[in-house]
């Protein structure tokens, strides 16, 4: 399919390069003040209600910390099975975001709710292993239940222009994710955007993670600052758009790190309906890795239920 | 912006200046500021947070001429008078700071208990706490409802005299630009009757002072009483009862009361042994 799209019989770097490098460039410019301009939309009553329930319902739910432990791991999985113990009409988060060998926990925790484990995998957060390595990470964690795999890029690889071997590795990486009886697990690609320096190189990577067969584009690990940035993520916005035009094919975003208040989740849910569109408006498509966040959305939920403003000691902490 | 007006030497409501009028939005930021340096003041020990406290008194003596100024014109009070006043507010926050190190030994004890234990009380603070600052003294009573508040290491949100608020705005510089840390203190002027049930209501704010819910337009401070009981807040109601509340002489001593409203007990057993 890739060859078909670049119509050449063989991938090669160079013709990577060729396409990539063809790609319009970003106006760097014009995208922050297109962030800055949808950032002043006020978001008030039922739409805020809306939206703070569909924010909900994105968040990956993330601890990935060295120090986890399989009993943090399932209070977080508590967390996402009751977010908020005095309103059951709360919604739960669309899934848990742990690292590989605690993915069994995840799924033994969530039972057989519809909240998804997603695994962090390929030597998460650095990428640097070799494939071996990075493809037994990832078949330990779909065989640990993970619904969805997170897998870091080489960055290293694409900065020096090695685009091919960036793109072999996530189809190699794809085809771990498929179980014994045929289905497989949803494939994030993080592009670790605070790395790749500029917007232009967030749109290739966005590219050749799609063009590699990616289900979603995330922005960053969370270990690497900036994380997530409103412009970065309208560019991969654009990208899943324009990809759609050009193939057909829908493919997820999901920022993670650095969303921790309802005002940064609204902002960023009035760029996916403004640029991707409506359509990505679900967390089918769209997903927030966040951990904190949670916490914030729930303080709001309960000031619009309550008309009292709420505080820390109303929601459970991780 | 909300106008304050004159009882000066300008005869009674004349135009004083203007000044912000705080929306409950403010008053919600203000709870967060309050609340991230909770742990910092309240961690500080209680002989530095006295410093502080003395810091702020040295600085206001030295505005001294501009807050009986402002008193005067905010009050209608005579020049002899307002400089009386701000002499007796610097003294009642000098009084106050004083107390920092001395209210563990005087609130707490080490209880006689019938076992090999050493019995301990100690105070330690309520956290965040709500202020409504009296309506008729704009300074006197001011400092007599922070310091209290604050020298125990509690932090506060103040919502200041609705119509005499320009001494407050000059007691926030005084703040701003002594040793207090940001978030200590926070100020807003505005209409009482709109902010107060926000704060009252407010689930991250541990206690209320309704002093200036006495005779402020438009403000039930039973009202205010039951919101904050509904979220377990700690309350200080005014003085007298019902609609007599009453704005309390400031110019009496304030005894101890103020400073324990807002203090929590806590008792710990630990074995004595050799």
């Amino acid at each position: 399919m890739a060859r078909d799209l670049l119509g050449v019989s063989r991938l090669s770097d160079p013709v990577l390069r060729r396409w990539l490098h063809g790609l319009p460039g970003v106006d760097q410019v014009g995208a922050e003040a297109r962030v800055a301009g949808l950032g002043t939309r006020s978001i008030k009553t039922t739409a805020k209600a809306f939206a703070i329930d569909l924010a909900i319902s994105m968040i990956d739910l993330t601890t990935l910390e060295g120090a986890d432990t399989p009993g943090k791991v399932r209070s977080l999985c508590a967390k996402a099975l009751v977010p908020d113990p005095t309103d059951p009409t709360t919604p739960r988060p669309a899934a848990v975001c742990v690292y590989g060998d605690l993915a069994a926990t995840a799924r033994k925790a969530l039972g057989d709710s519809l909240i998804h484990v997603a695994a962090v995998a390929t030597a998460f957060p650095s990428g640097r292993a070799s494939m071996p390595v990075k493809l037994a990470d990832t078949r330990d964690a779909v065989e640990g239940g993970a619904d969805e795999i997170d897998m870091v890029i080489d960055r290293g690889a694409f900065l020096a222009g090695r685009y091919l071997q960036v793109f072999d590795e996530i189809v190699a990486v794809k085809a771990a994710c498929a179980r014994p009886d045929g289905t497989a697990a949803h494939l994030k690609v993080i592009l670790e955007t605070g790395e790749l320096a500029t917007y232009d190189a967030v749109r290739r990577a966005s590219y050749l993670a799609m063009l590699a067969g990616a289900d979603f584009i995330k922005t960053s690990t969370g270990k690497i600052a900036p994380a997530a940035t409103l412009p970065v993520t309208l560019v991969m916005l654009e990208a899943v758009r324009d990809w759609r035009e050009l193939t057909g094919t829908q493919i997820g975003v999901k920022p993670a790190g650095g969303i921790r208040t309802t005002k940064d989740a609204m902002k960023y849910l009035v760029m996916v309906n403004e640029i991707a569109g409506p359509d990505w408006l679900t967390p089918d498509w769209f997903r927030f890795g966040a951990s904190g966040l949670l916490g914030d959305l729930l303080l709001q939920r309960q000031k619009l239920a309550t008309g009292a403003y709420s505080g820390p000691d109303y929601v459970t902490i991780d | 912006m909300h106008a304050a007006s004159r009882r000066g030497s300008a005869g009674p409501g004349a135009f004083l200046g203007n000044v912000a009028q705080g929306s409950r939005k403010d008053a919600r930021d203000a709870v967060v500021a309050a609340r991230a340096a909770g742990s910092g003041w309240a961690g500080a020990t209680a002989y530095n947070r006295g410093q502080v406290l003395y810091r702020v008194a040295e600085v206001m003596q030295g505005r001294a001429a501009q807050l009986a100024a402002e008193v005067a014109e905010a009050e209608g009070l005579s020049a002899a008078r307002a400089a009386t006043t701000v002499a007796a507010a610097i003294d009642r926050w000098v009084w106050y700071a004083g107390w920092s190190d001395k209210l563990a030994q005087v609130v707490g004890n080490l209880n006689p208990v019938a076992g090999p234990y050493f019995n301990i009380s100690a105070p330690s603070p309520t956290g965040v706490v709500a202020v409504l600052a009296p309506q008729g003294s704009s300074l006197l009573g001011l400092t007599s409802v922070i310091a209290p508040v604050i020298v125990s290491g509690n932090t506060c949100v103040v919502i200041a005299s609705q119509d005499r608020p320009i001494p407050a705005v000059t007691l926030a510089e005084i703040f701003a630009t002594s040793d207090l840390p940001g978030g200590v203190v926070n100020l807003i002027t505005g209409r009482t009757a709109e902010i107060a049930p926000w704060l009252a209501s407010h689930r991250d704010v541990n206690a209320i002072d309704l002093t200036g819910a006495a005779d402020a337009t438009g403000v039930d401070w039973g009202a205010l009483e039951a919101a904050a009981a509904d979220n377990l807040k700690r309350v200080l109601r005014p003085e007298g009862d019902g609609p007599a509340a009453r704005e309390p002489d400031w110019t009496a001593p304030p005894g101890l009361h103020r400073m324990t409203a807002f203090l929590e007990i806590k008792t710990v057993w630990h074995p004595k042994g050799r």
